[in-house]
């Protein structure tokens, strides 16, 4: 039962991974751009919807309304003078430049508020800690189901979205060939600041989740990224039900390896993470991806 | 003089395009009028896929303009130009992969085309079964061997609605029984009413299409008429063959 109890929690928890890897997920797999400053943006928007409840008492989920259009604004702004322009570079300079663009964010936010840990927990009522009682043993949190079904709403909505509108298939065609969508009437340039958009409009979501399950600083955004990572590359870049999975195999790995010893919990997850990993470099196809996205653009 | 001007669908003047000390294009003038269908032969290097490119907006000329059915579209993004009916396949073609080739056709019927809906959906349908990919829609693109590609590249430039279609070499890389069922479908779509500029390589294949053709040899266009007349050109022969002994 309490092996029952490990495995289900974790599932929970994976949902959260998810959540946090989508839009990562998204800009891996579908732009083919590394954003290392998005766990930073989460914890930005975390910042944004702290400052709406504290200072206006605006709830987060009302906050939402405004923080995600924001986010999503900011995202292309991104796109037009800073992904765009590295992505040219090759696939490396984007790492750079995002890498460069979250200790630029975090350090920002430093200076604004200070070391202290905020959570967004005390302004969402008995939410962030309601449960229902299964049996004895297992209880399932209202806001670990509710980020799960968020997250399954969310990989589920994109991932249909890129399939079966005609918005979507040009993002896809974007991202393969940004030199030849212009030969079928396609901006690749206003493609991608709309793909950034929705990327980081979807980090907005997972900031506010981050904020509202625990408690953040002005540096969380770096453990929140490699969960993300983590997740998105169990699952397969490229597809966002496979992020589900990659995060809920995360989540369930560390929520079974806590349950051995304090530390198991990180070990377990990345464990799982290099195990997902060498069987895709060897086995799966991430191995020729990765070989092909090298030598994509070889002028 | 009118009728002239409003026959005239593309009209380049005085085009020239250099990549940093190599000069590709020295004052080109190449215009095409509506219903024609020109031949542009010539040697390796001599700028005709450099011309298309520039005609297309993928390349800005280092000086000169490109009018298309009477406007300045030097400026435009080649997404524009696309829009309003300039078409251009790739000599390599470039399919989405990933994507189907109903997905790829329809991308184009959309945003290229301009229609929304069922609209595009026919005009989709339509390209594939111009181009006899009607029972290869739902495969990926990225499966596909060349002549398929070749016909997909085709397929995805007529799906946008072109009133001139630019191709390049797309007879390139196929035997002759495959670039003789590509010629039909080009003969269809000259019938139709499309304007047409053709790059090619085999020129008997071009020669059973183009009404005009055009000979580029080091960024210049060397001779411009009836074929005939072109082929037998001492500077299109010595362009090809290089100059005599001595």
């Amino acid at each position: 039962m309490i092996l029952l109890n490990q495995i289900i929690q974790g599932v929970l928890l994976g949902g959260y991974y998810a959540l946090i890897a989508c839009g990562l997920s998204f800009m891996f797999g579908v732009m083919r751009i590394i954003n290392l400053a998005h766990g930073s943006l989460a914890v930005l928007s975390a910042y944004a919807l702290y400052v709406l409840a504290d200072s206006y008492g605006v709830s987060p989920f009302l906050g939402l309304v405004v923080v995600v259009p924001a986010m999503a604004l900011i995202g292309a702004g991104l796109q037009r003078t800073v992904l765009e322009r590295s992505a040219r570079g090759g696939l490396l300079v984007p790492v750079l430049s995002t890498f460069g663009l979250s200790i630029v964010i975090d350090n920002l936010l430093f200076e604004k508020f200070g070391a202290d840990t905020r959570s967004l927990a005390p302004y969402i009522g008995d939410l962030s800690y309601d449960s229902w009682a299964i049996t004895d043993d297992i209880a399932i949190g209202k806001l670990a189901a509710l980020t799960m079904a968020t997250a399954i709403v969310l990989l589920g909505g994109i991932q249909l979205f890129l399939n079966r509108t005609p918005l979507g298939r040009m993002i896809r065609a974007t991202a393969e060939d940004p030199d030849t969508v212009g030969l079928v009437g396609v901006s690749a340039e206003r493609v991608n600041a709309i793909a950034a958009g929705l990327a980081i409009a979807t980090v907005a979501i997972s900031g506010a989740f981050l904020a509202m399950r625990a408690t953040f600083n002005p540096y969380a955004g770096a453990l929140q990224l490699i969960f993300a990572f983590e997740a998105t590359v169990i699952g397969g870049a490229g597809s966002l039900w496979g992020t589900l999975f990659g995060g809920i195999v995360l989540g369930v790995a560390q929520s079974l390896g806590a349950s051995v010893s304090p530390q198991g919990f990180f070990i377990a997850g990345h464990l799982a993470f290099l195990a997902a990993l060498f069987f895709r470099l060897f086995f799966g196809d991430l191995g020729l991806n990765l070989r092909r996205v090298l030598v994509r653009r070889p002028q | 003089m009118a009728n002239e001007t409003e026959a005239l669908l593309l009209d380049a003047r005085g085009l020239h395009k250099r990549f940093n000390a190599l000069v590709v294009l020295s004052g080109v003038d190449f215009s095409v009028h509506a219903n024609e269908t020109v031949g542009v032969v010539g040697p390796n290097g001599a700028g005709k896929t450099t011309l298309l490119s520039v005609l297309v907006g993928a390349h800005a000329p280092t000086a000169g303009e490109v009018r298309f059915r009477g406007a300045d579209v030097t400026a435009l993004p080649t997404a524009e130009r696309c829009r309003q009916g300039l078409a251009r396949t790739h000599q390599i073609p470039r399919p989405f992969s990933g994507m189907t080739v109903f997905e790829n056709v329809l991308t184009a019927a959309f945003h290229g085309g301009g229609q929304g809906g069922d609209a595009a959906y026919a005009q989709a349908a339509q390209a594939l079964a111009t181009t006899g990919m009607t029972s290869l829609a739902n495969r990926r693109a990225e499966t596909l061997g060349l002549i398929d590609r070749k016909r997909l590249e085709l397929a995805r430039a007529l799906a946008t609605g072109p009133s001139l279609l630019l191709l390049d070499e797309i007879g390139g890389g196929l035997t002759d029984a495959e670039a003789s069922e590509l010629v039909d479908v080009i003969l269809d779509l000259k019938r139709g009413g499309l304007a047409i500029v053709w790059i090619e390589h085999i020129v008997h294949v071009l020669l059973r299409v183009a009404e005009r053709l055009v000979c580029m040899d080091a960024g210049r266009i060397i001779a411009d008429g009836a074929p005939a007349s072109v082929m037998s050109d001492p500077a299109v022969i010595e362009a090809y063959l290089g100059g005599g002994p001595g």
